[in-house]
């Protein structure tokens, strides 16, 4: 994406009092963007939820005789929905102990798990000018090659574990590799050649799981056997919560892009070849090389992702077992800004409107899908500064950004 | 004039003489090699002294057409000998420079497609290959991709990258359903549909021109947003109500005469209204891009919008025109999903069709002739695949499922044809 | 066609473009709008085609105050404008590119009269010698063609009043002097000319009237009686000496040998260069002339290795280094300036600073263990910008942010910050203004005067005499000869159109 190059204009000397300074820094920061977005997203989802709620629609039949139900109704409706959404992503009050308390919250943790990394891998690539779609078919590769080791290997504790998690990172790191090479050498873009890789992965899985080799005995339904104990995370909070130790191994990771992109050589080089390809050519720099790199450490970061769910969450393989992370995971890293502590963040908070799922089913009667809407506009907003800044009337900064991607 | 030996114009008009025209091989040696394939596998792979049944009969057929019974050896052996001939007469004209017509790879597909059909069915005395059926489902499959890919063809030549045709498609089934259960006449339906995927087509619009986001971003978004829009009210308001959610069908509307012709009939001219339309969309567009001054200007827009600019088009208000009519064109293509396939709505079930009609419009090279024939292709395909699963065939169905995709890979890393995007998509127009 | 403008006065944030910029141009003149790159004149002529809004002032036409919201209207009302980036499709033909904006439609399905384009740019081109064919698509003519369609486009339209917007920039001389005939052709026939230009000669040999503008404003008019030297100071502001002093060329052995080198574009077969030979010593500016798109930017593209060489040899200090990845080329010790500093010079989203170690940054003392040593880096920064006079706030300051001449010092920084042995430098002040011109040629004077052989590729022939040991002029992909500095202009002119010195002199 280019970015606007402006012509240098002298700034106006201004001599405005410190407040007054402060406040509009805050008023203008990119931060109260990201959280007035997140707002923004919440009255739609709001408005959603007040008009698929049945006693709100009974209640608006007579809206105008007595408004107050029609209101009251609405409000009963989004507040019960968003109370829902706090329990299941945060702090259960309507549980006695302590664990049962907290457990949404590791919920939420373990949701946010393989997110933080194919967030991570597609933020490396938006940094470095590469449009990755293809997470999703990153994530089942890995996961299929990650668990295939898993299930049908039987090695020593520790080992098998450790062989597994590289069998996830190496599959993803093969499906991001094929549209880095055809990048390099035949300037196929690589938005188009990722998105058809993810189907090409989705029916190669389905493909697979017919097979004898990747059949769960017993069963015709495309489902694998239940990848091996040693070869599972270890539970991080004891038997009582679901939190893995995937979850801190994506935070090592988050550190290891941070160090990779900010401070060492090879990410100056892919944030050169992100910027102005040409340039970096140019001063010799290797751009097809960095294209391939960037694109094998996204998929291989989006392999983890897949281990997260095969030797973590799932425990086994099914045609599922990407869900719909590899779409959430580009949602994850706009929203983080392609930086590793925003996507971090971006992730437990995207982590959280998944938990909160099942709770808003059973709870409020919700259907899941809210979440998506959410979801969706929040990355809308952000990515619109803008529409948010002429919504909530806030100042324009001298300079607005165009979304890093 | 000057007194130089330089003449005016003259040395400077043309390119340096050195230029070599180029010989484009790579097409050629695709081809045989396809062709190599289809003569080992399917020709000397089939077993000797089988033979295959074809039937090409439907009961309505006003002229009746036995069955075929062939060699299955022989047959496929021919096929791809033919298709082997081609592949060296498009090497021939690529030896002298030029490029064969249309005509070349169609009948190419068909000897390769007869030989593998002729291969499948070699043996199955049970079964017939079901040509006019197989024909049939090709079309009626390809129908949302043909329309989701002229969406795709007219935003992209205005200019702006539509990866939201999937939210479109879905946008378009879901809508035509709510409002053909709500009035009770499926045909109310082909007009609520192109209304929603015009509104996507406007959202994803405004944020291109108005707000320079990242096409792609805002296509890939707004997916996710139709997904969670159309699910929402799915489970919660349909499923409550549900009169909201019927299934409807548009009937088959034969066209005298035509609907009669042998294979032909059957398969082009005894569908329903959609299919028609379809038809008549191809045929417009394809003559208005490329022969209209509407045309003209659209593609000036997409190619380079600030010439556009200069002579007084307005480049902005081109692309949101073109994109909010491309949506409701690929959600006229929604309609399919519901309506004209007699369904009611379901969770996501787009199932994915708009990224192959995307798919469709690159291979198709954004024309919307092209994007009729890829999209037949695919169409053909995702019939084969279901064809071949009910004969029995030792091909897994993922793999042929996974054809257009592959496609479409080869098509963009230029191992097949040279496919040039408008030179200024995906890039906003800023004064 | 009277045209005037009155008062006009363009902003583009804090910075004003042009300031109450007052313009009478009457019909059946050349008027000559001249400035430095960056003075305001196509600003300017952008407000007065429609492109731009004004803050105010107004335009008349025949006294008549206009408003153009849009180009359509200043076409309309009789103004065509030939841009200096040609606004062309290039995948169109003539005879679509000529009528896109104003399409003539026939029979009931009003689709695009295509024969009656044709007829309209045959019948302009016939009348003018243009020798275009309308069926010709635009990305396969020369530049020079197109040019030409560019002023059908504005004809087709009657416009009375024609603004050529930097026109000779890429034509030859002998180009050149055609477009001066054809211009003269115009006003003949009544149109009134707006040449917006930077070359003194070319507004000598035609204009009638002359208006100066710099920084935004209005300095001057003058007459084509004027010197060159009076209208260049009126354009810079002070007295400009026009060349650089420099001492006579102390050449070494040879230090750069080019042998054979042929570079052929794969994908169109087109052989942007053909079977250049020739040699750089230390201490010696060789610089290569010739209209733009005759191979200079591949020969130096080549050298370095960013194009591959399809047959022929490179030799640095006796040591071939064809075939050599750009980053073994750069360590063996050439410096590269190239000639689309915006592309391919700076990263404009990166800082000052990283951009000054964009070819160091995994060098000692820069990198250490993979990770990059920012002390060093803002150290080096700091003395660079000190070195070569960067005006900016800070060294963490984007380098987008920085004017175009800041910028080349940028990069002129950073190359030279190495050993050299050979400096490359496409179009080194193209865009710059007087002062960092000056300062551009004196560093590249210096380099050679510490030995390093420099190969210079510029299309201004003023930017040549001035640097020049010899000068290689190049047409078509070949080095027609190398000549001494001291050959005349004409000369030059009629080399860079294929002609040998024997039969040019």
């Amino acid at each position: 994406m280019s970015a606007t190059t402006e012509a240098a204009a002298p700034q106006k000397p201004q001599t405005p009092s410190r407040a007054q300074q402060v406040l509009r820094e805050i008023l203008e920061s990119s931060t109260l963007v990201v959280i007035m977005a997140i707002v923004a997203s919440m009255l739609i989802g709001a408005i959603l939820i007040a008009f698929a709620d049945e006693e709100v629609r009974a209640a608006s039949a007579y809206f105008f005789s007595r408004p107050g139900d029609t209101l009251s109704a609405i409000w009963e409706a989004v507040s019960g929905a968003y109370t829902a959404m706090f329990q299941g992503a945060i702090y259960n009050s309507n549980v006695d102990s302590f664990a049962g308390q907290i457990k949404p919250f590791t919920q939420t943790l373990t949701q946010a798990t393989p997110l933080i990394f194919a967030g991570l891998g597609l933020g490396i690539g938006f940094r470095a000018g590469m449009f990755n779609i293809g997470a999703q078919g990153q994530i089942i590769i890995g996961a299929t090659l990650g668990g295939w080791v898993g299930f049908a290997w039987h090695l020593p504790v520790g080992l098998h574990l450790l062989v597994a998690i590289i069998g996830c990172a190496l599959g993803g790191a093969i499906w991001g590799f094929i549209p880095g090479i055809l990048k390099a050498k035949t300037g196929a873009h690589e938005v188009i050649v990722t998105i058809m890789l993810n189907y090409v992965a989705l029916n190669l899985l389905s493909y697979l799981l017919s097979l004898e080799a990747f059949q769960r005995e017993g069963q015709d339904n495309p489902i694998s056997p239940t990848v091996d104990t040693n070869a599972q995370y270890p539970l991080l909070l004891g038997d009582q919560f679901p939190l893995h130790w995937g979850f801190v191994l994506a935070l090592a990771c988050a550190g290891g892009v941070w160090w990779l992109m900010e401070r060492s050589t090879l990410g100056f080089e892919f944030r050169a070849v992100g910027a102005n390809p040409r340039a970096a050519r140019t001063a010799g720099m290797n751009v097809a090389k960095g294209t391939v790199l960037v694109m094998v450490v996204a998929g291989a970061l989006a392999g983890l992702a897949g281990s997260a769910q095969v030797l973590g969450t799932e425990k086994n393989l099914t045609l599922d077992v990407a869900g719909s992370i590899g779409f959430d995971a580009i949602t994850v890293a706009l929203l983080g800004r392609s930086r590793p502590l925003g996507t971090v963040m971006a992730a437990i908070l995207f982590g959280g409107l998944k938990a909160s799922g099942p709770t808003l089913q059973v709870q409020a009667g919700l259907p899941v899908d809210i979440v998506f809407v959410i979801q969706a506009t929040i990355v809308l907003f952000i990515a619109a500064p803008p529409l948010v800044r002429s919504i909530f009337r806030l100042p324009a900064p001298a300079h607005e950004k165009e979304v890093a991607a | 004039m000057t007194t130089t030996t330089v003449t005016p114009g003259a040395p400077s008009d043309a390119l340096p003489e050195e230029v070599l025209r180029t010989k484009s091989w790579k097409g050629p040696i695709g081809l045989a090699v396809v062709a190599v394939i289809s003569l080992l596998v399917f020709g000397i792979g089939t077993p000797s002294g089988t033979q295959t049944t074809f039937s090409v009969a439907t009961s309505s057929d006003f002229v009746h057409l036995p069955t075929a019974t062939v060699p299955s050896k022989l047959a496929a052996i021919l096929l791809s000998v033919v298709a082997l001939a081609l592949a060296g007469y498009a090497a021939y004209l690529a030896n002298r420079y030029r490029k064969p017509g249309i005509w070349l790879p169609i009948v190419y597909g068909m000897a390769v497609m007869g030989a593998l059909l002729t291969w499948a069915g070699a043996g199955r005395d049970s079964t017939n290959i079901q040509i006019t059926g197989l024909l049939t489902s090709a079309l009626f499959l390809a129908v949302p991709l043909i329309f989701g890919a002229l969406a795709g063809t007219l935003c992209e030549r205005s200019g702006i990258i539509n990866i939201a045709i999937e939210g479109q498609l879905l946008a378009g089934a879901f809508f035509a359903a709510l409002v053909a259960s709500m009035v009770g006449n499926a045909y109310v339906g082909l007009i609520a549909a192109p209304l929603a995927g015009a509104l996507v087509g406007a959202i994803l619009a405004i944020f291109a021109t108005k707000y320079w986001v990242n096409q792609i971003v805002v296509g890939v978004v707004l997916n996710m947003l139709v997904v969670g829009l159309t699910s929402f009210f799915f489970s919660t308001v349909m499923s409550d109500n549900p009169e909201l959610n019927q299934s409807l069908g548009l009937e088959a509307l034969p066209i005298p005469v035509l609907s009669t012709i042998p294979v032909i009939g059957p398969v082009l001219f005894d569908q329903n209204l959609l299919v028609y339309t379809m038809y008549v969309v191809v045929i417009v567009f394809q003559i208005m891009l490329f022969k209209s001054r509407w045309g003209l200007r659209v593609r000036a827009v997409g190619e380079h919008p600030k010439a556009a600019d200069t002579v007084g088009i307005k480049v902005n208000r081109t692309r949101v025109r073109n994109t909010i009519l491309g949506g409701a064109i690929a959600g006229l293509g929604g309609a399919f999903f519901t309506v004209a396939s007699g369904l009611a709505f379901g969770k996501e079930m787009t199932a994915g069709k708009g990224y192959i009609a995307l798919a469709a419009m690159i291979l198709g090279r954004w024309s919307p002739r092209g994007a009729l024939a890829a999209a037949l292709l695919f169409g053909f395909a995702d019939a084969l695949r279901v064809q071949l699963g009910i004969i029995g065939s030792d091909i897994p169905s993922q793999f042929l499922a996974m054809f257009p995709y592959l496609a479409t890979i080869f098509a963009v890393a230029g191992l097949v044809g040279h496919s040039r995007p408008p030179a200024a998509e995906g890039t906003p127009y800023k004064k | 066609m009277k045209l005037e403008l009155r008062g006009i006065t363009k902003r583009f944030g804090d910075f004003t473009a042009n300031d109450s910029i007052d313009l009478v141009v009457e019909s059946g003149t050349v008027h000559a709008l001249l400035g430095e790159n960056g003075a305001g004149k196509s600003t300017l002529m952008n407000v007065l085609f429609g492109l731009y809004d004004a803050d105010g002032g107004q335009i008349l036409l025949d006294d008549e105050p206009v408003v153009f919201v849009g180009p359509g209207d200043a076409m309309a009302a009789g103004i065509g404008m030939v841009h200096q980036h040609f606004m062309l499709v290039p995948v169109f033909t003539v005879a679509e590119s000529v009528m896109l904006g104003h399409e003539e439609v026939r029979g009931p399905a009003k689709l695009l009269d295509l024969d009656a384009a044709r007829a309209r740019v045959k019948e302009i081109s016939d009348r003018f010698g243009f020798h275009i064919d309308p069926d010709a698509t635009i990305e396969n003519l020369s530049v020079g063609a197109q040019q030409r369609v560019e002023i059908i486009k504005a004809l087709s339209q009657d416009a009375k009043v024609l603004i050529l917007d930097e026109p000779t920039a890429v034509l030859t001389p002998q180009e050149t002097d055609e477009l001066l005939e054809i211009i003269g052709q115009l006003r003949d026939a009544g149109t009134a000319v707006v040449l917006i230009t930077h070359k003194l000669r070319e507004v000598k040999a035609i204009a009638d009237h002359i208006t100066v503008i710099r920084r935004g404003k209005v300095v001057g008019t003058a007459e084509p009686t004027a010197s060159q030297e009076e209208l260049a100071s009126l354009m810079v502001g002070r007295d400009v000496s026009m060349t650089v002093s420099k001492d006579a060329a102390q050449p070494g052995d040879p230090m750069l040998e080019v042998e054979n080198l042929s570079v052929v574009d794969e994908a169109t077969s087109i052989k942007h260069l053909d079977s250049v030979s020739f040699e750089v010593r230390r201490g010696e500016i060789l610089a290569v002339a010739g209209v733009q798109g005759n191979g200079q930017t591949e020969l130096a593209e080549a050298i370095l290795g960013i194009v591959a060489a399809a047959e022929g040899n490179v030799k640095l200090d006796g040591e071939v280094i064809t075939g050599r990845s750009i980053r073994q080329a750069l360590d063996a010790g050439i410096g590269f300036v190239p000639e689309d500093r915006t592309e391919d010079g700076v990263v404009a989203d990166f800082t000052i600073t990283n951009n000054l170690i964009l070819d160091l940054y995994d060098k000692a003392p820069y990198s250490k263990a993979g990770a990059i040593d920012r002390r060093y880096a803002s150290q080096n920064a700091a003395e660079q910008v000190e070195r070569f006079d960067v005006r900016t706030t800070s060294s963490e300051a984007l380098a987008g942010s920085l004017s175009g001449g800041n910028q080349q010092k940028v990069v002129l920084a950073r190359e030279l910050a190495r050993d050299l042995k050979l400096l490359i430098a496409s179009q080194p002040t193209r865009g710059l203004d007087v002062g960092s011109i000056e300062f551009v040629h004196k560093r590249i004077i210096e380099e050679r005067d510490k030995g390093a052989a420099v190969l210079i590729v510029s299309s201004e022939l003023d930017e040549v005499y001035a640097l020049a040991d010899r000068i290689a002029v190049m047409y078509h992909g070949r080095i027609v000869d190398i000549v001494s500095p001291d050959t005349d202009r004409d000369t030059l002119g009629l080399m860079m159109a294929g002609a040998h010195e024997e039969e040019a002199a």
